[in-house]
């Protein structure tokens, strides 16, 4: 298993780790790497594909903040490959997601190393900017409470259970360290021992408490997510709930654009498959004397449900791009937590295993019709 | 409406090779079966789009019925092994808002198996009845 090399960070918990990536470049062990970055406004911080080794400054990757998924930026990045080695630093949502996009042919892993970064959450983007703009070291004050509750995390990040990434080549963990003195790098994988090893670090054990410090977060959360789930589950057991719940929804669509998992190059929404004729309409309003509009809308919560929550890594950036506040992670993690289980699924769990619609074989699901030969 | 009186509404979406031709065996064979099931001829269950499903359901029906051919026998190799998997996935959806799984059957039925089919038909008629009306039906859901 992997061994963990100390970060000095002395109250700079960016420093050591601008250090370490601008040793990766200059020794030609990556191109670039991807991270997230401060930009120069409004103390947005999103992803930033950095080759200058000098340009390392603004770096902020435990920001409590993740403004889009990168699961789509990476896959843009590596769909047709470069050829060249680079970094990418995600946190645990953002790679299972990236690696579901892998499965789909939507992005490769092949000149990747893959950094993943210990997750304590994220706040909205809004809430974000307002917090940045009061405290410069909001990074810092964030991870210091090492995941105590906090009123302003997304409700999708206060229910993860996954603050870890997996499948990664090395790992960035603050969870369980104290990071005004250190943090820690660990590696994960045979490539990333190789940079591990190439960058000069002396590997060693788990710093001490980090596991308690994980299995108490992950417990604390499992909890908030069960009593929150398990509450919305039973607000929206019948089909009345649904409509219910949706009912706020203007089909803006902005769910599935902002959703990292949902596949569809072009959406059948706004298809022409779904642009009736003004007549269809007019039929559809004599039917039961009046259609909302616009239409379809529990149609395409449902429709999504069957496109994706199988795939769902839960990370809640649909939750966060709704304008009108439908709580659309409740309900599609709700409807994931049944299909994953029908099809023994996680997503991310494994680049090797078939993704549930994807692979089919002889003698299975033979409960689905009842008949067995 | 009593359950007496309730006529439930189903929806078919019948393989062209198998059971779509069971169908056609049934009413050459004179065969009766409830007059309650719409059949919709697909090329195979394999190409049932889980929306026609779902859009079935929303727009009133109180079952759906999905036919084609026994593993092994389509026309196209895996069609029905594909569905079999679309179905299991639709089941847990339907299931988590309150439709039930005796709303929405997949079932093998040969070309050959005339009366399956009408049995079939049968059993689901009368399994709708005693479930009643689809709860959308009565609701307004759009």
């Amino acid at each position: 298993m992997g061994q963990f090399a100390a970060l000095e960070t002395n109250g700079q918990i960016n420093k050591p780790i601008q250090q370490l990536l601008a040793q990766m470049i200059e020794k030609e062990l990556v191109s670039g790497v991807m991270i997230p970055a401060r930009q120069p406004f409004q103390h947005v911080v999103m992803q930033t594909l950095i080759t200058d080794p000098a340009q390392l400054d603004a770096i902020d990757p435990f920001a409590p903040v993740v403004s889009t998924s990168s699961a789509k930026v990476v896959s843009s990045l590596t769909h047709r490959p470069s050829g060249r080695r680079f970094a990418v630093a995600l946190r645990s949502c953002e790679v299972r997601a990236f690696l579901e996009l892998v499965k789909l042919h939507q992005g490769s892993t092949d000149d990747l190393v893959l950094i993943g970064i210990d997750c304590l959450g994220r706040y909205e983007n809004r809430d974000f900017r307002a917090a940045a703009e009061e405290d410069e070291d909001l990074a810092l004050t964030f991870l210091k409470k090492n995941g105590a509750d906090d009123e302003k995390l997304a409700a999708a990040c206060r229910g993860c259970t996954r603050p870890v990434a997996d499948v990664v080549d090395l790992r960035l963990c603050a969870i369980g360290d104290d990071p005004a003195s250190k943090i820690h790098l660990e590696w994960v994988s045979e490539q990333g021992k190789e940079v591990f090893e190439a960058l000069g670090l002396e590997g060693g054990d788990a710093p001490a408490g980090r596991k308690a410090a994980v299995e108490a977060l992950v417990k604390r959360h499992g909890e908030f997510r069960d009593k929150h789930l398990g509450e919305f589950a039973e607000r929206t057991k019948d089909i009345a709930g649904l409509a219910e719940v949706v009912a706020p929804c203007i089909n803006c669509y902005n769910c599935r654009v902002a959703c990292p998992v949902c596949y569809c190059k072009e959406c059948v929404f706004v298809t022409d498959a779904m642009r009736h004729d003004g007549e269809q309409y007019l039929k559809w309003s004599q039917k039961k004397g009046n259609i909302k509009l616009p239409a379809d809308t529990v149609f395409y919560h449902l429709t999504r449900m069957v496109h994706m929550s199988t795939l769902c890594v839960g990370c809640g950036q649909c939750s966060s791009a709704c304008p009108n506040d439908v709580p659309v992670w409740e309900l599609l993690s709700s409807v994931a937590d049944r299909t994953q289980a029908r099809f023994d699924y996680l997503p991310g769990r494994s680049l090797e295993e078939g993704q549930p619609l994807a692979v089919f074989f002889d003698g299975e699901f033979d409960d689905v019709t009842g008949q067995y030969k | 409406m009593n359950s007496e009186e309730f006529e439930p509404t189903i929806i078919a979406f019948l393989c062209n090779w198998c059971t779509f031709t069971a169908a056609d065996l049934a009413g050459t064979s004179r065969l009766v079966y409830p007059a309650n099931v719409r059949i919709i001829r697909m090329m195979c269950s394999g190409m049932v789009d889980p929306k026609y499903v779902l859009k079935s359901f929303l727009e009133g029906a109180d079952g759906v019925l999905i036919g084609g051919c026994w593993p092994g026998d389509c026309h196209y190799i895996n069609g029905n092994l594909k569905a079999r998997r679309r179905i299991a996935l639709v089941h847990e959806i339907l299931e988590r808002f309150g439709i039930e799984k005796d709303r929405l059957w997949l079932r093998w039925v040969a070309a050959s198996e005339g009366n399956m089919f009408a049995a079939t038909v049968k059993e689901m008629t009368d399994k709708l009845k005693e479930l009643g009306p689809s709860v959308i039906r009565a609701q307004q859901v759009a």
